[in-house]
């Protein structure tokens, strides 16, 4: 590792840490409605709809809305999918897709997740990669924005014994807010650069060249920054192309693939400094923060060690070389984004295992934009929770107290994607039809499998790409374990939401347990690093340890 | 019914914005001000477009500079990797294939003995080109002088890390392959 890697190492993560409380008071003053402008642009849209963007939605009612809003996503993005060869912007005169692929793309797509069992330049139209694909990378990060801030609302409206609090904003002004004043400017900002720096940016048909030595070349064509700024700041991942961001016409330059890299961590960092803000207290942003940090940088140390000393360049790219690649990995796993810009298995055999563990820890390691924040909040509560067990005092967040019915909650969130994992994997590994997509033997085999499955749970959307999830069989499970790896945290977060709203908040006495202090940053990370490991650990040792220790040993498969 | 009417409407408000107005915009803007980038950084030769910059294509000929192998085989509308992992058997037998194809040493971290992520990697780094020069130089016939400036060709035509921080040093081979054919 020379000088100017670890400066640009230092770069990348310090950009993350000053960027941080800058884009996160921008978004909690949009959140907070306190620009006018915006304010008078958003009631034009509301009337011009003919809404309510102002009535305060219940929990129940707030739920009921993301839930109905997202189904008729899901029917959108199936339709045109399977009808694209009848719909304009198809130059290539591709067919619409089997009932299977786009069962799997869609509920991929609405769940934030961006699984990809198909190959983009040679399969979708351009009219489904902008309106099916890229209106969802949109909805689905607002979505989970919208959660977020509910859960927030819940946790820091005041309950008075004469009026109590019930209610928790209003799912379309969120919604509205998010992708308007927040997603879509980033975007144009990052998109414009991408195209600057040579991501391609047209509707015209595949160009044909002919190569010097006289061969017919076929280069692709299509609006490919436009999506690839969203899918990169709102966490989705889904490429335009084949091999995601590892494609030159994707990520042509070490600017692209830096600036593609904080757009993955931007928002969901930043928004634990919005949330410090809208609870009141700075120091508890700071405090999630530092504990995403801690991990983030810990996993993408690893990783990166282990490739070097694995030191191959195969799957990975010139311009961008082993380290990049390895941070890229580290955190796109962490943020449930999911892009690559190498191929992950060709990595050291551990530095997939920590990508894997970085999403079987819940995608709460910064996560996806919203949805990793409301996760670690439930971490956060469970700490609180367990702490308050071990010294004997009831237990409370903020101010309010955290009872049965949150911990119910909790561990329904925290069990439901990982029994998806295990079970899904145990389905895999002995099955004969999910053992006849592996391209690999012995424990990448395993991995394979386990990675697919982890991704799907955590609504990450990376892989091991060397099996082939383009069967019905994984199409059809790996579908729905996306749709449980997302509505059975969001549906448990908004009951959450829910109840504490309602409780009365008291003033932190004697024996109230610090949230904002460096001992319970270390408490947190121990809470999430033992539930996981517990969870995790027998089939992270079958695959990923046991793999990288017999390759050290020069056993090959 | 109100909640489905209701969110139909506002679904239908984002399609068009997110949708249709977003992308039609980027492009607009991309096409004004960026075109060339926007369209590929296509290279013409004679009013010929002979491929782009950004994409690697087959070089077979000995006298020219090679790309990295290419799962794709080179098929720029359908990139692809191996996905081998560094444990493969199969992946152990293709680098020594590649290493006796190029006269390399087989334990060498060269960019030339490893496919690319996307099978389209459009450069080389600086060591991967010189070790190319012999076998350069002996298809063009060059004498020690020519040889001399095929080095400084390299040096040349290397382009450093982005803002001298970011990425790594490597140089562009289709680029590179026609000032070679230039100059020599």
């Amino acid at each position: 590792m020379s000088v100017l890697d670890i400066l640009e190492i230092i770069l990348t993560f310090g950009a993350i840490i000053v960027l941080t409380p800058l884009l996160g008071k921008y978004m909690a003053n949009v959140f907070e409605g306190k620009i006018t402008i915006f304010n008078k642009i958003e009631n034009l849209i509301y009337r011009i709809l003919g809404i309510d963007a102002h009535e305060e939605m219940t929990w129940v009612d707030y739920t009921l809305n993301i839930l109905v809003f997202n189904l008729i996503g899901f029917l959108f993005v199936l339709t045109i999918l399977m009808f694209q060869g009848r719909l304009p912007f198809n130059p290539q005169h591709f067919a619409g897709l089997s009932f299977p692929l786009a069962f799997n793309v869609a509920t991929s797509f609405v769940t934030n997740t961006n699984w990809q069992s198909y190959g983009g330049e040679s399969t979708m139209s351009y009219f489904s990669q902008m309106i099916a694909l890229g209106t969802q990378n949109f909805l689905s990060a607002a979505t989970a924005i919208t959660v977020l801030l509910a859960l927030v609302r819940g946790l820091s409206r005041k309950s008075v014994p004469e009026r109590e609090a019930k209610t928790l904003g209003n799912f379309w002004k969120d919604l509205t807010r998010s992708t308007l004043f927040i997603l879509i400017p980033l975007s144009i900002i990052l998109a414009l650069i991408l195209v600057k720096q040579g991501t391609i940016q047209n509707f015209s048909s595949y160009v044909h060249a002919t190569t010097i030595e006289g061969k017919d070349q076929l280069l692709p064509g299509g609006p490919a920054a436009s999506q690839i700024a969203i899918k990169q700041l709102g966490t989705n991942g889904g490429g335009f192309f084949n091999v995601n961001s590892a494609h030159p016409f994707e990520n042509p330059t070490p600017l692209t693939n830096w600036l593609s890299l904080l757009s993955i961590i931007l928002i969901p960092a930043a928004l634990t400094y919005t949330y410090g803000l809208m609870i009141g207290a700075k120091k508890q942003g700071w405090a999630i923060f530092a504990a995403m940090m801690i991990m983030l940088m810990v996993g993408t140390f690893v990783i990166m060690k282990s490739d070097l000393g694995v030191n191959m360049m195969e799957g990975k790219e010139t311009r961008i070389g082993i380290i990049n690649s390895s941070m890229w990995t580290g955190w796109t796993s962490a943020a449930s984004n999911g892009s690559v810009n190498a191929m992950i298995s060709s990595q050291a055999p551990i530095a997939g295992g920590v990508a894997m563990l970085n999403i079987m820890l819940g995608e709460i390691i910064f996560g996806g934009v919203g949805c990793g924040l409301y996760g670690m909040i439930l971490f956060v509560i469970l700490t609180v929770f367990l702490s308050g067990l071990m010294v004997g005092r009831s237990p409370e967040y903020l101010g309010k107290k955290i009872e049965s019915r949150e911990i119910k909650m909790i561990i329904l969130a925290i069990l439901a994607p990982s029994t998806c994992i295990l079970l899904g994997s145990a389905l895999g590994v002995s099955t004969k039809i999910g053992l006849s997509s592996l391209s690999h033997q012995g424990p990448h085999g395993l991995s394979e499998i386990l990675y697919a499955f982890t991704s799907a749970a955590g609504n990450n959307g990376s892989a091991l790409a060397g099996l082939n999830a383009n069967t019905n069989f994984y199409n059809y499970l790996l579908g729905f374990t996306m749709i449980i790896g997302r509505f059975a945290v969001l549906i448990p977060v908004m009951a959450i939401a829910g109840s504490m709203v309602t409780k009365k908040s008291s003033p932190p006495s004697f024996g109230t347990l610090a949230t904002d202090n460096a001992i319970f940053v270390v408490l947190l990370i121990g809470v999430v690093v033992i539930v996981g490991a517990l969870t995790f650990l027998p089939a992270l040792s079958l695959g990923p340890i046991v793999e990288q220790f017999l390759m050290n040993k020069g056993i090959l498969f | 019914m109100k909640i489905l009417i209701n969110n139909f409407k506002i679904f239908l408000f984002f399609i068009i914005l997110t949708g249709v107005a977003y992308p039609l915009f980027i492009t607009v803007v991309s096409q004004t001000i960026f075109k060339d980038e926007a369209n590929g950084s296509l290279l013409t030769k004679n009013g010929k477009i002979i491929g782009s910059e950004l994409l690697a294509q087959e070089f077979k000929g000995k006298q020219y500079f090679w790309p990295r192998p290419s799962a794709a085989n080179y098929d720029s509308s359908s990139s692809a990797a191996s996905n081998l992992s560094p444990d493969s058997k199969t992946l152990r037998e293709t680098i020594e294939k590649r290493a006796s194809a190029n006269g390399l040493e087989r334990n060498s971290n060269d960019d030339l003995l490893y496919a690319s992520g996307s099978g389209l990697d459009p450069h080389i780094s600086p060591e991967s080109a010189e070790r190319q020069i012999n076998r350069i130089a002996e298809a063009r016939h060059l004498n020690i002088q020519k040889v001399g400036e095929l080095k400084k060709l390299i040096v040349d035509n290397t382009e450093d890390r982005q803002f001298g921080i970011l990425g790594r040093v490597r140089l562009n081979v289709l680029k590179l392959n026609l000032v070679l054919d230039e100059k020599f």
